[in-house]
């Protein structure tokens, strides 16, 4: 008797599969924890509708919507021309959508008297030139640089937006997750690092870059140099549901408010 | 009545053959695929590289894959950390089995067997938030993310299996032995020095081995606190990044089958490679002073 229930039960649950509507999104792991929430209320709010959403970094979403093997994909970072042209060879045209700003804060510990220091700075420090904060209006004191490790999205737009051509030097301290770096920066009183404004909290200090601060307005007009748009890529031929979708993440009501309670600045107001 | 007693013996004989052999081949299986998936890196990097490459960028373009500064950490590490961890497991091991009453001894090992059931990222944990601020304050360090931090808990980590292990062999040694000794006159101290510990040598070692063994692979511990610099260590108090730490910090986010994928799972192997030596060892010690009968000593 169990087993004739249990089989019935599995087959309503493929019935209901089959008939709901499903949506498949793929990508950064940067862009996840603010899809997650936006898709869970999307789904309370359509309850036909069925989405999985999965991280596997920006490269392998674009790479699977123009294999065609997602239905939207997660980037925080631009479609390079490379894979336009990759997309246009199978005969897809994509476009990216941006969703979100990102920021990455400089942080150090609230103990340390500098608050703002320049590009070249964060860079001069970072690929191991500048080694003491003597050098940048601090106390003489060592500088421990902190980093996250190399296979992070956090670190790949450090080395992007920061470090440019110049590589993170060996001696910086490498942490494995965004907890860790403000543990560590939080009992260092000469160590500084990067984060996402998403998980700055009060332990630690977000410097100013260039004497500008993090924040919405600085981020939304680009003066904040330290952020980058984050994006969702769909193909031009995508489902009315999917475009639903889109609709509901860039409503400034629904999605884009999520965005700005996961810690991302929204686009649209 | 015969057949049955044989049959019924030649069964159990094959169910253990078969449990025996399932979990050889897991075990085979698990190495053919860390060498399947490791040795694709060297159709890039030529092994001397990987080797002996002083520098770590796997996800620069083009990447470099020099593992050099972690293998130095890993066995600069350990080998500290063995320096801490040795004495104090072996002398309590000692105290406990031939200095401490009945009554203490059935106190403490208890207590020691305990300590190394605390999960590696509780004692990660204390290191990063306890013991690196206080070692930063005491010793003016730049961090207290460093290799000392890291010996430090990793001692804490195989102190009680070196100590239980070895408190079990010094244990074991024959009563008539210690008699013979004392009766030649020889002091308790004498007794245990020259009697008891050669006699429990080969178990001793072995429990040193795997005390080390514990430390050259910990990942938790050292993705923590040893700070994860990939430099060549100058000071017992420079950060390190040590091989498991790597792998562990690195494997999430490596896309799959990519030449950093390939190089983590070489790392392993090479990981591997260094436990497998250090068993080699061990093995060789316990077989070299392998105690029979009172007449070897």
């Amino acid at each position: 008797m169990k087993k004739i229930s249990a089989f019935l039960f599995a087959m309503l649950l493929m019935a209901g599969v089959a008939q709901a509507q499903s949506i498949r999104i793929d990508g950064s792991t940067t862009v996840l924890p603010a899809m997650q929430k936006i898709v869970e209320a999307y789904m309370k709010a359509n309850p036909g509708v069925n989405i999985t959403v999965s991280g596997g970094g920006s490269g392998n979403g674009i790479k699977a919507i123009i294999d065609g093997t997602t239905d939207i994909a997660m980037s925080s970072r631009e479609m390079k021309p490379k894979e336009f042209d990759a997309a246009k060879e199978k005969g897809r045209v994509v476009k990216p959508v941006e969703i979100a700003m990102d920021a990455l804060a400089p942080i150090v510990n609230p103990a340390n008297p500098v608050t703002s220091l320049t590009a070249e700075q964060l860079q001069g420090i970072y690929a191991g030139k500048i080694k003491n904060w003597k050098e940048v209006g601090g106390d003489d004191k060592e500088i421990v640089v902190i980093s996250r490790d190399t296979s992070s999205g956090t670190y790949e737009a450090w080395q992007e937006l920061i470090m440019k051509d110049q590589k993170v030097t060996p001696a910086a301290l490498l942490q494995a997750s965004s907890g860790a770096v403000l543990q560590v920066v939080s009992k260092n009183k000469y160590a500084i690092a990067y984060d996402g404004y998403a998980y700055v909290n009060n332990t630690v200090k977000a410097l100013k870059v260039n004497g500008v601060q993090g924040g919405e307005k600085s981020v939304a007009d680009k003066s904040y140099p330290v952020s980058r748009p984050l994006f969702i890529i769909l193909p031009e031929s995508a489902s009315a549901d999917a475009k639903k979708f889109v609709d509901f993440i860039m409503d400034p009501a629904k999605g884009q408010k999520i965005i700005a309670e996961v810690g991302y600045f929204p686009v649209k107001k | 009545m015969a057949i049955n007693r044989k049959l019924k013996d030649d069964l159990i004989r094959y169910f253990f053959l078969v449990t025996a052999m399932i979990s050889i081949i897991a075990l085979g299986l698990i190495m053919v695929y860390l060498f399947l998936e490791g040795l694709p890196l060297f159709k890039t990097v030529t092994v001397s590289d990987f080797l002996f490459g002083r520098f770590w960028y796997p996800t620069a373009d083009p990447g470099e894959f020099g593992i050099m500064p972690l293998i130095v950490a890993s066995l600069a590490v350990t080998l500290l950390s063995s320096c801490i961890a040795i004495p104090l497991g072996v002398m309590t091991a000692v105290y406990l089995a031939e200095i401490a009453g009945p009554k203490t001894r059935s106190m403490f090992k208890p207590m020691v067997e305990l300590l190394a059931a605390l999960p590696s990222v509780v004692i990660g944990f204390f290191g990063m938030v306890v013991v690196a601020p206080f070692l930063q304050d005491n010793f003016d360090l730049a961090t207290g993310l460093n290799m000392f931090n890291a010996a430090l808990m990793l001692a804490f980590m195989s102190v009680p299996t070196i100590c239980s292990v070895s408190e079990d062999a010094i244990y074991a040694v024959p009563r008539e032995l210690k008699e013979a000794s004392l009766a030649l006159g020889a002091t308790h101290w004498e007794t245990i020095r020259r009697v008891v510990l050669p006699a429990s040598l080969s178990g001793v070692s072995t429990a040193i081995i795997l005390g080390m063994s514990r430390a050259i692979g910990e990942t938790m511990v050292v993705l923590m606190v040893a700070g994860g610099a990939a430099m060549v260590p100058t000071s017992i108090f420079s950060a390190i990044r040590p091989m498991p730490s790597s792998i562990a910090a690195e494997m999430a986010e490596a896309p799959f089958r990519s030449d950093h994928y390939h190089a983590l799972f070489a790392i392993g192997v090479v990981l591997f490679l260094f436990t497998l030596v250090f068993n080699i060892i061990a093995s060789h010690i316990a077989e070299k002073h392998k105690q029979v009968g009172a007449a070897t000593l």
